[in-house]
């Protein structure tokens, strides 16, 4: 099971059982749920901006390991950043889906890295970008 | 081994470096040579359009075209062949009958009634009718594990019951709907019912005057036969009644600038070119069906689905969804507290097909209680070694996710 192992590496399920930043913000948070409609996965970010950074971020949801590991690693990623810097990692989250290789370095938490195996397994990409739409969507409302 | 699966070959491959076992014919089944064969026979040797000029090519795609009809009209017992119209599949048909007979004659008062287990092509066409004319929606109660009981749904059929549109089977749970008295009940109030047989069809003889019932809607691809072709069977004097909903070639009797006058049954709901190629495929994949004899499938069916609900039960953290009991062609299931996907991953990586998610039916998925499902799902070309293969999948799935989770 080599290639599962990719898949599933040990901080991925890690983020599974213990997820970061898991729950709610005040009210006057932005506030996105997604739904991956094929799947049934769900997700709900919410986020405070103030004068275009982030600084704070929080999620909920229901899904498969791999769509709420990737909410946590996303989640703990982008506190401190500015808009523009997350949307960049959005780009590049979206690239490493894909397969290409990127500068893994470029990401604030090295945990990310781990999701590098997602791309071997098509049929699961959606899992792990389901996040990052929610992520896209928020600040660009 | 099993006696069909060697008419399929897709059946005989390495997925993932093990030998396929493949457990999603509820999704789509696959599809035997004898159909393969047949299709490409006609894009070979007489691929035409049908209905028009002349030429001799035209006139045999017709006729195979025109034959098809004919043996999916004795395979279901339909009274007539007018009554068998040759749709995209079974959305396609079940939105036909939402549209062209259920806009019409339904008012505000009226009711639908429908089970929540319905797939969403058998939901979501009737919310639409009830948005549109004022029409309710009343839904029958499922029991605890999740079936219906004849004696809740009567008193719910009242002279306000237009429709009662159902599953025959469903799709997730793999029960067996009591059709037949619930088309009794309803005709005695006046109503109709229209019946989703996608997941019946495949898996039993299903006639429609035994059933009584006034429409039936079903795909070819779940039943051996190529995508893209399906049937709505209705009751002649329903549709002709009924408009069509698609306007264009081939339906069109007289046309001059301003009007048009349609052609007799079954062509009046066939507008454009037809799905010559799909048509006859699935002729070809009744003709096999029938060589083996639908008592044969169904009893297989059942056995393997027996088989299976006994075999996995003996798993550790296995929760089923659905009776334990008289069900065919699926058995829904989650494992401890993994995830259905990750369930599915696991077992491809191990070459066995299942389907994880909601299955197209996201209300019956609130009612269990859960997000999502893994099923498993079984034709003729599945023995009991592609379910002990499950079981090992399934051990393995529960170990690789206890070391992970542990380790
Ligand atoms: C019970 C049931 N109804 C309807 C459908 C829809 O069939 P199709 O997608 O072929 O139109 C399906 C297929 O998933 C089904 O299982």
């Amino acid at each position: 099971m080599s290639s599962l192992d990719d898949l599933y590496r040990r901080v991925i399920m890690d983020h599974y059982q213990r997820p970061r930043n898991k729950g709610e913000l005040d009210d006057g948070a932005i506030s996105i749920e997604l739904n991956n409609p094929t799947c049934g996965d769900r997700i709900s970010l919410q986020m405070n901006v103030e004068n275009g950074m982030i600084k704070d971020a929080k999620f909920q949801g229901e899904g498969c390991s791999i769509s709420l590991a990737s909410a946590s690693m996303m989640t703990e990623s982008v506190k401190g950043l500015t808009v523009d810097q997350a949307l960049h990692l959005v780009d590049l989250f979206s690239r490493m889906m894909q397969g290409e290789e990127i500068d893994t370095e470029e990401f604030p938490i090295e945990d990310i890295e781990a999701l590098t195996g997602v791309a071997k397994f098509p049929a699961r990409i959606k899992c792990a970008t389901l996040a990052w739409k929610a992520l896209e969507k928020g600040v660009k409302q | 081994m099993n006696p069909w699966k060697k008419d399929f070959p897709i059946l005989f491959q390495q997925v993932n470096d093990h030998p396929l076992v493949y457990l999603d014919s509820a999704a789509t089944s696959q599809k035997p040579n004898s159909v393969i064969e047949k299709v490409a026979a006609y894009y070979q040797g007489y691929n035409s359009n049908v209905h028009r000029g002349v030429h001799t090519l035209g006139t045999r795609a017709t006729d195979a075209y025109e034959g098809a009809r004919d043996t999916v009209q004795k395979f279901i017992n339909a009274n007539k062949r007018e009554e068998i119209i040759f749709t995209r599949g079974a959305t396609t048909s079940m939105n036909i009958v939402a549209r062209s007979y259920a806009l019409v004659n339904c008012k505000a008062g009226d009711e639908i009634l429908l089970s929540p287990a319905e797939h969403h092509a058998n939901l979501i066409p009737w919310q639409q009718v009830a948005k549109q004319t004022g029409a309710k929606l009343v839904y029958m109660p499922l029991e605890a594990d999740s079936t219906i009981l004849l004696e809740k749904v009567r008193p719910l059929i009242t002279n306000k019951t237009k429709i009662v549109a159902i599953q025959h089977v469903s799709n997730v749970l793999g029960t067996i709907n009591p059709v037949a008295e619930l088309a009794k009940l309803v005709h005695e109030v006046g109503g109709i019912i229209t019946v989703d047989g996608a997941q019946s069809v495949p898996h039993m003889k299903v006639d429609v005057q035994d059933l009584d019932v006034d429409f039936l809607s079903f795909s070819g691809h779940k039943m051996l036969g190529p995508t893209g072709i399906g049937v709505l069977y209705g009751k002649e004097h329903l549709l002709e009644e009924m408009e069509p909903v698609e306007f264009g070639g081939e339906m069109i009797d007289h046309v001059d600038l301003e009007n048009a006058t349609w052609k007799e049954l079954p062509w009046k709901f066939e507008g454009g070119t037809p799905i010559i190629a799909g048509a006859i495929g699935l002729g070809a994949a009744i003709n096999y069906l029938q060589e083996i004899g639908m008592d044969q499938v169904e009893a297989h069916d059942r056995k393997l689905t027996a088989y299976a609900l006994e075999k996995l039960s003996k798993i550790e953290g296995i929760r089923f969804f659905g009776p334990l009991e008289n069900r065919i062609g699926a058995v829904t299931f989650n494992l401890d507290s993994i995830h259905p996907h990750d369930v599915a991953t696991v077992l491809d990586a191990e070459g066995i097909a299942v389907r994880a998610g909601h299955h197209c039916c996201q209300p019956l998925m609130r009612l269990l209680g859960e997000t999502a499902t893994a099923r498993a799902s079984f034709y003729l070309y599945n023995d009991e070694s592609d379910i002990d293969q499950l079981v090992t999948g399934l051990q393995k799935t529960k170990e690789y996710f206890g070391h992970v989770f542990l380790g």
